[in-house]
Formats: C-alpha cells, structure tokens, sequence
C-alpha cells in the first residue's frame, strides 16, 4: 500500500485535513470542561445542531457556506447554552457523572428532534463539485482543503480570544482555579454561559464541515464522537491546545489506521489511543493538572 | 393481548437484569458506565456464536455471554479505575461503540449488520409460541430473582459495605486501608458479568441479533430504570425496569393516537421522550420513586 514518499506525504495530508474537521468539536468539549469540570456528551447533538442549521441556510435559503458557517456556530451556541440552563446547571451539585450522564439523554434528544423535524434521509450541501488538484501524484481536495481553512479561522478565533482578551484572561483564571477566581470579583457563572457557548458553537461549526465533507442525518454527531473523545483525551482533558493537537494526533493516526486495517476500524483506532493514552499518560500530551 | 403482556414482561426481566448489573457498578461502587448495552452485546454474541456455530448447549453458551462480558469488564476497569470517574464515562461510551463496530464488520463471524438468526431457544418449536414465552418468562424472571438474591446479599456483606464507603469517599476507603482499585475492578466484574448474562438470555429470547440491537438508546433505557427504581438499592433496579417499560409501552400507545405524523416522527417522539423523561427525573427527583434507606451524602 505505501510504495513511496508520496503515498506517506499523501497519508500526512489527508490525516491533518481530517484532523482539522475534529478539532473544533474536541476543542469545543476541551472548553466545557476546563470550566465546568463535567464531560460534555451532548457535543455530539449540537455538531449535529450545527449541521442541520447550515444545511438549512445553505440548500434552502442558498446561502454561501461562509455565511451559513457562522449561523450554525450562532445556533449551535444558543442550543448549548439552553441545555446548559435548563438542563445541566441544576444536575451540577449532584457531581460531574449526573451531569454526564444527562447530557447522554440530551444527545439523544436533540438527536429525536432533528430526526422529527428533517426525517432520517441523508442530505447533503449545495456545493460545487471540484476535481482534485495533482501535485506530483499527491491528491487534495479543494473543498477538504478549504474545510481546513475554516476550521483553523475558527480554532484562532478562540485562541485569540482566550489569549489576549479580559473575557480570555478571565476563563483561563476561572479554569485555572475557580475559588480564586472568584474572591478576584470573576463572575464564575458568566464564565461558565460564554465557555458552554463557544463549546457549543464549536461543536456546531465542526458539524457542519463534517457535513460538507459527506452528507448529514441525525447520527451526524454521534458517528464521529469517538473520535472527537480521543482527540480531547490524547491532548489532555480541558487543554484547549491539547485538543487541537490531539485532533490532528487522531486525524493522522486513523488515516494510517485505515491503510493497515479496513477503513470501517478507524473509529476503533480512536478508541486504542484513549486506552493507550490512559494507560500510559492518563494527562494527555498538553494537559497537566489532574 | 396476552401473547403481549407476557412478552413485555420477558422484556422487563432483561431490563431488570441488566439494571441489577448497572447497580453493583453504579449503584454500590459509585463508578459510571455508559457503555453498559456493550457487555450486554458481548453476552449476546458470545452466546449466539457459541450455540450456533460451535453447537454448545444453550446453558453453556450462558455461562460463556456472563463470562465474556466480565473480563471485557475486568481489562477496562483495571485500565481506567484508577483515574477519575469522567475517563470512565468515555471509555465506557467508547467500548460500546466499538463492539458496535465490530459486530457490524467482522462478517465472517458475525454476519456483519445483518445479524445472526437462527439462534436456538428452550423447548422453541417443540411447544406453541405462546407456551414458548411463558417457559422464556419463567426462566428469565428465575434468573432476576436468583441474581436479585446474591447482589442483595453481596450488598449488605462487608464486600458491599466497602463499595460503599468508596462510592461516598474513595480517600477515607483507602486511609481505612482497603484496597480500593481491587474493590472497584471486583465490582466492575461482577456488573459486567450480569450484564452479559442478561445479553445472553436475550439473543435466545429473540433468536435474532443484529448491532442495530445494541444501541446507546439501550443504555439509557437502563439509567432510567435504575434512576426510576432508586440507585443502591437491589429492589429499586426491578421496579424501575418495570416502570420504563410502562413508560416504553405507554409512548406507544400515546404516539400511535397523534394524527398526520409519519412513522419515523412516531419513533423520534417516543425516543426522545424517554431521553426527556432522564433528564427530567435527574433534576426533580434524582433519589429514585424508592430511594436507598443507606444513602448518606451522594445527592446533597
């Protein structure tokens, strides 16, 4: 199978394009965490959110994807932050496993609502179909390419953000230590509405280019949330850098995984490096508190 | 209508079970699984392949489902019970999954999404289907009464005393000087082992197995019912079993009477109303219909 360096090239390339699509919902689960402490499942339903509310834009209104990006960002966001509200906030005293496990049930809510209103066919985008540019016998594709695009705008939105804004200062203080952020006048909860946001417009955006590269239906999120775990657990619950490496660690080594084994198994490859991980750097490569 | 209670009740007794099996997990050692419909199809699987392609005797190929799934069980408990309970609440996501996956791929085995048929039931075909459910209705409510009877003995033994000092303060359990990694991974074996008893039971029940079975919904169908019935206690994992598939046959009813929906809306309606109804009883009652009389602390 790998007869060259251009098929080695070719793996690399397409790991970090497949990479880049997972990094922003494991960032967005990164970001949920590193403030409120509890594994977000339901990133799974707001990708799939996220999804359905750019399809909408996109095939129904003909908006072009630039502008239905930053739609399913808004909407994905809005719906995160309701199920937070409504749903998560109140379960927060009873521990971060309650709160887990609601947030399975919220997953597949959002799933049954999604599945209720746009039935279980598969839909694809309005999109111009492009041919593969060839370089030297490397393939790429123009649309997967400019997916990565995107998803690296997003990810250096969040990182701009949380690097040189008040607000950024402010959540890196409340994931940092919550107390002392507190007694210093932050406001925990108002921390905590802007991380599930952006964690959920993340996830949202993320969905929706998963979407562009295939198709959507209701599993749009739930398919690829193993994947999305492994990238947060690789680079370190609640890193929000480690999250981004750990996506492009899991984009390459499922590519890789699918020349050795059937391309069905990439998935399951995620699923040996968490194990891996734990077994041997429970922290992750970038996360260091435990 | 009787043909239906009866088999309802069947239904019942596998959700029983696999709520009795969450209950050592969840319920005593405080430790989390998400992925328990994962043991469940170890079990079925086992079982199925065991009884149809190498011919086992059906109580052998039991005996073989409980088995596998617990030293499934086992592997992942000893990987992850040392960390925090949120790594475990992803690897056990994450299990499912994949057995999922394989069950789904591996078609020489398992005849990939097309599922094992043909698998062979007590006395199936030598009496009518009906006199078939009600000897399946015996043997699996014999099987929850026999299981209900040890785990309820293994929770008021010291073994279950243990579990739950270490559910309620894992520290202390270890400063008293038990060795907490060990209790945790026994329990985790044991949850996991009538976990895939019940799977077992279930694929001769049906006598057709597909991953389409083996859903996440399955898992969550079980959190609910121990949620329901009250997390900790024995009894509380049978009454809850029975009150989601009340609910379960309820929505049925409900959303065969709503005019102009399609029939895939009818089953979102239903899916999503049990995931709703989770949600709902973790915010307003999260100490079950019938709480443990020993819980201290766990729901503040």
């Amino acid at each position: 199978m790998i007869q060259d360096w251009r098929d080695i090239v070719q793996i690399l390339l397409n790991g970090v394009m497949a990479g880049s699509v997972l990094m922003l919902p494991a960032i967005g689960f990164n970001c949920i965490f590193a403030v409120l402490r509890y594994p977000n499942f339901a990133i799974a339903g707001f990708a799939t959110t996220g999804a359905f509310a750019g399809w909408v834009a996109n095939a129904v209104y003909g908006w072009p994807i630039g502008l239905a990006l930053p739609l399913a960002f808004l909407v994905a966001g809005l719906v995160s932050l309701l199920a937070e509200e409504a749903a998560f906030r109140p379960l927060r005293p009873a521990g971060p496993l309650t709160v887990a496990i609601a947030s399975v049930a919220m997953t597949i809510l959002l799933e049954n609502i999604i599945r209720f209103s746009f039935g279980n066919d598969l839909r694809g985008y309005d999109l111009p179909i492009l041919r593969d540019w060839r370089f030297d016998g490397i393939r790429v594709n123009p649309q997967q390419l400019q997916n990565t695009g995107y998803a690296i705008v997003a990810a250096g939105g969040l990182f701009l953000l949380l690097g040189f804004s008040r607000l950024g200062r402010a959540m890196r203080a409340v994931a940092d230590n919550p107390v002392l952020a507190d007694i210093k006048g932050v406001d925990p909860n108002r921390i905590a509405r802007v991380a599930v946001f952006l964690g959920g417009g993340l996830a949202g955006c993320g969905g929706m280019l998963i979407g562009i590269d295939t198709s959507i239906d209701p599993l749009t999120g739930f398919r690829v949330v193993l994947s999305v775990f492994a990238a947060a657990v690789v680079g370190g619950l609640g890193s929000i850098p480690g999250a981004a490496l750990g996506a492009m660690v899991v984009g390459v080594g499922e590519e890789l995984a699918g020349v050795v084994l059937s391309p069905a198994y990439r998935t399951v490859t995620a699923f040996l490096a968490i194990l891996l991980v734990l077994m041997f750097r429970p922290q992750g490569i970038l996360g260091a508190r435990n | 209508m009787e043909a239906y209670l009866v088999a309802m009740l069947v239904f019942a007794g596998f959700y029983a079970l696999m709520a009795l099996g969450l209950n050592v997990i969840w319920g005593l050692a405080g430790m989390v699984n998400l992925g328990l419909v994962g043991f469940f199809a170890v079990g079925a699987y086992a079982s199925a392949l065991l009884t149809t392609k190498l011919l086992w005797p059906m109580p052998l190929g039991w005996a073989a489902g409980a088995l596998m799934a617990a030293a499934a069980g086992a592997v992942m408990a000893l990987i992850v019970a040392r960390l925090r309970g949120d790594y475990l609440a992803i690897v056990t996501l994450g299990f499912a999954e994949v057995i999922r996956l394989v069950a789904s791929n591996e078609i020489w085995l398992t005849n990939g999404t097309d599922g094992i048929s043909g698998i062979p039931g007590p006395w199936r075909g030598d009496v009518s289907p009906q006199g078939f459910n009600l000897i399946y209705l015996g043997i699996v409510w014999t099987a929850v009464a026999v299981v209900f009877v040890l785990l309820a003995r293994l929770s008021h033994s010291p073994f279950g005393r243990v579990l739950r000092a270490i559910r309620e303060d894992e520290d202390i359990a270890a400063v008293a000087g038990k060795p907490v990694l060990w209790f945790k991974v026994r329990a985790f074996t044991i949850g996991a082992a009538v976990l895939g008893g019940a799977g077992a039971l279930y694929a001769h029940y049906n006598a057709y197995i597909a991953p389409d079975g083996f859903a996440p919904l399955l898992t969550i169908y079980i959190v609910l019912a121990l949620t329901a019935g009250g997390v900790g206690a024995m009894r509380g994992a049978i009454i809850g079993a029975l009150f989601v598939i009340a609910l379960l046959e309820s929505t049925r009813f409900l959303s065969a009477i709503i005019p102009g929906v399609s029939p895939v809306q009818k089953a979102a309606l239903r899916e999503g109303a049990i995931a709703l109804s989770l949600i709902l009883l973790l915010r307003f009652r999260p100490q079950g219909l019938i709480p443990e009389k020993t819980r201290t602390k766990a729901f503040p």
